[in-house]
């Protein structure tokens, strides 16, 4: 590969000379990630703050003066859409992706750095203009992440003034961002990859980000035409999803638009989104297996390729979050069958990961623990989508407190549990210090058993029927006394699991002076990220020579190695075999 | 340890109060409505078939749930490092992967059969007997009945909960948030079709007891049906997010015998038909003050206070618009104040209704106008 000969010779490499270049002004990837990662996990913080509030709400009603029904719409929306977009796809690409790809694939950096820092300082701006809403008259919009038209630009919702114009602004900007920085870690992972990584030698990691970038860059233009065309029909009066109604006794000037194309829209990126979260986790997730598991992935090829096959389905399958809004049978059946069929190929990640266990040399060190919290709570909620994914079911079900318990389960705990086994995995690369594992343990087991404390309890209020977004449900006769009770104990349980991040918050600060000095490779990983000459690595990651690759990333437990792994650059001698399928390449 | 003890007290918490709740509701008279911990299959054949499919796939999850995680903490315990095992280096096998896809298919199609078919009985709209036209406000329900044959009856059901038990200066009632001022009433054993539509934004009409769910679109009218084998009053909730009071907007239908259906329909016909009539007659002082009252009671009160003090509302004694212009005092009693709390009560008052609450707040709680306003002068406000 041409391209790699020439990054060989490239030994001037624009070292950063002052603290403002290098530390804010950066186009390394590594300090754009960190930048990312830090942005994503302080509102992170402010939307775990604002669940705290409903939680209070819901199981001590009657209790807060300050929380309005107005107020906590404001709460419900604003936290969702924090932790979608700003949390969990800004911390895996922006995050993950911008530190891992590079490393990852052999290369210097991303392809185009300076782009890849407007990507952030574009994020950051995002993120500005969504919190200013707290601070504008009438505060922040209170339609729901999914703010559905009419409702979300008219009187009656919260934040119609003000707060919906900002989201709207906030989620364009947001989007221009991710664009930017998706098309580098495409273009990285296409054209950067160094000697010898040829496609089917990537971690699954890079499979995971590439896969789901290629989703964000398709998926995210649908959410960017509705939040125009949204903006236009409330600023400039167009009638794109308004029809002709009255609004608490007003006749408005719109005309002739249709809500459901909304619907549609939003969905047509909604449901790709949910795999933008989970793709990367999932191959982050089984790379953490393997190396703690200390043995190769299961089925490498196929979780290629189910990761490819979920990716492409997730784009047919949209309209099953609008059963109820009306649809001929035939779509509901269709929209029924390839949901499920997305099934498939995800149970198939799971046996594999299952199998990456059996038999294995099981370490359970703080990652690892994440990474299996991480299959039950993804298996938990993977079922729970059996039930909501056909049309049927779903009638008694969607707008109840099952649904709620389903997604934060499958793209709210499980994603968030393999950040943390990245968190972990990685933090000694990052840092070069080992992060305490007596703390990261305590933090495992309260947010693990918590997680399940808190949502548990919610399928059985979405059986009896207690619906979503309701600002009081206590005193109604549809939630028996008992169920009332446990509903306050959701919220008991919420706020120790809110509270036990702060374990985990004190551990990296803490870790980052007083942490033991981490060794060179801690884990006894074989990507190629665990093999620059200097760890933390340096602006450009390798020194004057890259990396080649002679095997994939699995080689754990090779009979006949002198460790129970071989790095991805070890060239391939007789005596050391890969386990790779089809031998040593 | 502090945080273990924090921990497991949490973690008891749930189990335990959930076991509790099974205890409860076994405990409970047999004749106990709520259904403690599963989902009402509801008093339809629909809501039955639906109920039955969840069991099954609930039974489905078990046994996948049991399988996996049986496998993942065999490996987890049996495996592990301290175990000091030397791992296997397998890696693929194509007729176990070929396995794991296929079964996982089989079982899906075998949910998909039985699913499809409830599926198609849910939008089987064929012989209804009869329809009514559902309409979501903000935030209310509106009902009307079409009636081919006679005078078409429409009514609007709002919350009837007073402010007092919401913010907890009274008691909350038995049906608290649940009930209405009119609910829908429908003849048992009836296919009846429901077209569900909004006038202002996006609503969701559900009654879970009668297997109904549909989203209420400006600009679309749907269609949903429900055939109630038993009698009794069924209580639903708006299930589509719809603005700052959307917890506030229930569904109240009362399934009666047909013959007390058809009783109620000829007396709310024959209601329809009077008021029809009084639209043309011209009333005296104390007919409109007499009537004004009960409009007053039922539409203004839980804003403007029984004796017109004023509360969520701004006070009718003394007002300088019930003391004011007569247009004016229409023009919001009729349209509204947009922006405000204050609703448009031209849809949702008669005129005759609209005329005697007119004259009873321009005439009560110290207000002295002296002033009529008979139903024509509100047909030719409205006229414009």
């Amino acid at each position: 590969m041409q391209h790699t000969a020439l990054a060989d010779q490239t030994l001037e490499l624009h070292d950063p000379r002052s603290f403002v270049t290098k530390y804010i002004w950066s186009q390394d990837h590594k300090v754009i990630a960190i930048q990312y990662g830090l942005t994503a996990v302080f509102v992170g913080l402010v939307a775990l703050a604002l669940s705290a509030l409903m939680r209070l709400q819901l199981g001590f009603p009657d209790t807060f003066d300050f929380i309005t029904p107005g107020a906590y719409l404001q709460f419900v929306t604003m936290h969702g859409m924090i932790m979608v977009i700003y949390l969990l796809t800004a911390l895996l690409l922006g995050g993950f992706g911008n530190y891992l790809i590079p490393l990852m694939v052999g290369a210097r950096d991303m392809v185009f750095p300076y782009m890849n820092m407007l990507s952030f300082w574009v994020y950051l701006l995002s993120v500005l203009i969504l919190l200013a809403s707290f601070f504008v008259p009438g505060g922040p919009t209170g339609a729901g992440w999914t703010l559905y038209p009419p409702q979300a630009i008219l009187e009656g919702t919260p934040g119609v003034d003000w707060g919906i114009v900002l989201m709207l602004v906030s989620l364009a900007v947001f989007i221009v961002a991710f664009t930017m920085g998706g098309l580098n870690y495409v273009t990285t992972v296409l054209q950067a990859r160094t000697r010898g990584m040829t496609l089917m030698r990537m971690p699954l990691t890079i499979w995971g980000i590439f896969t789901a970038t290629i989703l964000g860059l398709l998926a995210f233009p649908a959410l960017l035409v509705s939040a125009i065309m949204m903006l236009l029909d409330k600023l400039a009066g167009t009638s794109f999803f308004m029809p002709a109604l009255v609004s608490l006794g007003e006749s408005l000037e719109y005309t002739g638009g249709s809500p459901v194309l909304f619907q549609h829209l939003f969905w047509f990126f909604g449901h790709p989104e949910v795999y933008i979260v989970a793709l990367p986790a999932f191959g982050m997730v089984s790379d953490v297996l393997a190396c703690h598991a200390r043995k190769n992935i299961f089925g490498y090829r196929m979780m290629v390729w189910a990761i490819v096959f979920i990716g492409a389905l997730s784009f047919v399958v949209w309209a099953h979050h609008m059963y109820v809004s009306g649809m001929h049978p035939a779509f509901g059946f269709f929209f029924a069958t390839t949901t499920l069929i997305i099934a498939v190929p995800t149970a198939i990640k799971v046996y594999n990961w299952v199998l990456t266990l059996w038999r294995g040399n099981i370490h359970l060190r703080v990652p690892m623990l994440f990474a299996i919290g991480f299959i039950f709570t993804f298996v938990h909620g993977g079922l729970t989508g059996l039930f909501l994914g056909n049309v049927t079911i779903d009638l008694p079900l969607s707008d109840t407190y099952f649904v709620v318990a389903h997604f934060h389960m499958v793209m709210g705990v499980s994603p968030i549990m393999v950040l943390f086994a990245a968190i972990y995995h990685w933090y000694p690369l990052m840092t070069g210090r080992m992060l305490n594992e007596g703390l990261g343990k305590a933090h495992f087991w309260l947010t693990f058993l918590g997680t399940y404390a808190i949502y548990l309890p919610m399928h059985y209020l979405g059986f009896l029927g207690v619906p979503r977004r309701y600002f009081a449900i206590s005193g109604t006769e549809f939630i028996p006394e008992s169920a009332m009770s446990l509903n306050a104990s959701i919220t008991v349980s919420a706020l120790i699991v809110g509270a036990s991040q702060l374990l985990f918050l004190v551990n990296v600060f803490w870790s980052l002076r007083h942490g033991e000095r981490a060794p060179r490779n801690p884990w006894g990983a074989t990507s190629l990220e665990w093999q620059t000459p200097d760890v933390p690595p340096h602006h450009g990651n390798w020194g004057p020579q890259l990396p080649a690759v002679y095997r994939w990333a699995y080689d754990y437990s090779v009979p006949g190695a002198d460790q129970d792994f071989i790095p991805q650059n070890h060239p391939v001698s007789d005596d050391e075999r890969s386990n790779a399928p089809g031998g040593p390449a | 340890m502090f945080l273990k003890a924090k921990r497991l007290t949490a973690l008891a918490l749930g189990p335990v109060l959930m076991l509790l709740g099974l205890y409860s509701a076994s405990t409970a008279a047999a004749d106990a409505k709520v259904n403690e911990i599963n989902m009402p299959p509801g008093v339809t054949n629909v809501g039955q078939s639906i109920f039955d499919l969840h069991m099954t796939i609930f039974w489905i999850c078990v046994i996948i749930g049991v399988l996996v995680f049986g496998v993942m903490f065999y490996s987890i315990y049996y495996h592990r490092k301290s175990r000091g095992v030397t791992p296997a280096t397998f890696h693929e096998s194509t007729k176990v992967e070929i396995a794991w896809t296929v079964v996982p298919f089989f079982i899906l199609i075998a949910m998909a059969v039985p699913a499809t078919s409830t599926l198609l009985e849910i939008y089987d709209f064929e012989d209804a007997e009869m329809d009514v036209l559902i309409t979501g406000y903000q935030w209310k329900w509106k009902y009307e009945y079409i009636n081919e044959d006679g005078e078409n009856v429409a009514f609007f059901s709002n919350l009837r909960t007073p402010q007092s038990e919401i913010y907890n200066t009274a008691d909350k009632g038995e049906h608290y948030l649940l009930e209405v001022d009119e609910p829908l009433v429908i003849p048992v054993d009836t296919k009846v079709r429901f077209l569900v539509t909004a006038n202002d934004v996006i609503h969701a009409w559900w009654v879970p007891e009668l297997a109904v769910k549909k989203d209420a679109i400006p600009g679309f009218i749907n269609e949903t049906w429900t055939q109630a084998t038993e009698e009794g009053v069924y209580r639903g909730q708006c299930a589509e997010l719809c603005g700052k009071d959307h917890g506030f907007m229930p569904v109240v239908v009362n399934v009666v015998s047909k013959q007390e259906y058809a009783e109620w329909m000829a007396a709310k016909q024959a209601e329809a038909a009077e008021i029809k009539q009084l639209m043309a007659q011209t009333f005296s002082m104390d007919e409109l003050m007499e009537r004004g009252k009960g409009v007053y009671d039922r539409s203004c009160a839980a804003c403007h206070g029984a004796n017109g003090e004023g509360g969520l509302g701004k006070a009718i004694a003394d007002s300088p618009i019930a003391t004011g212009d007569m247009a004016g005092h229409l023009e919001v009693g009729i349209n509204g104040v947009p922006g405000t709390a204050m609703q448009a009560f031209g849809g949702q008052l008669n005129d005759v209704d609209m005329a005697a609450v007119i004259t009873y707040q321009r005439n009560a709680f110290g207000n002295n106008m002296g002033d009529m306003v008979q139903p024509i002068d509100v047909f030719n406000h409205k006229k414009g």
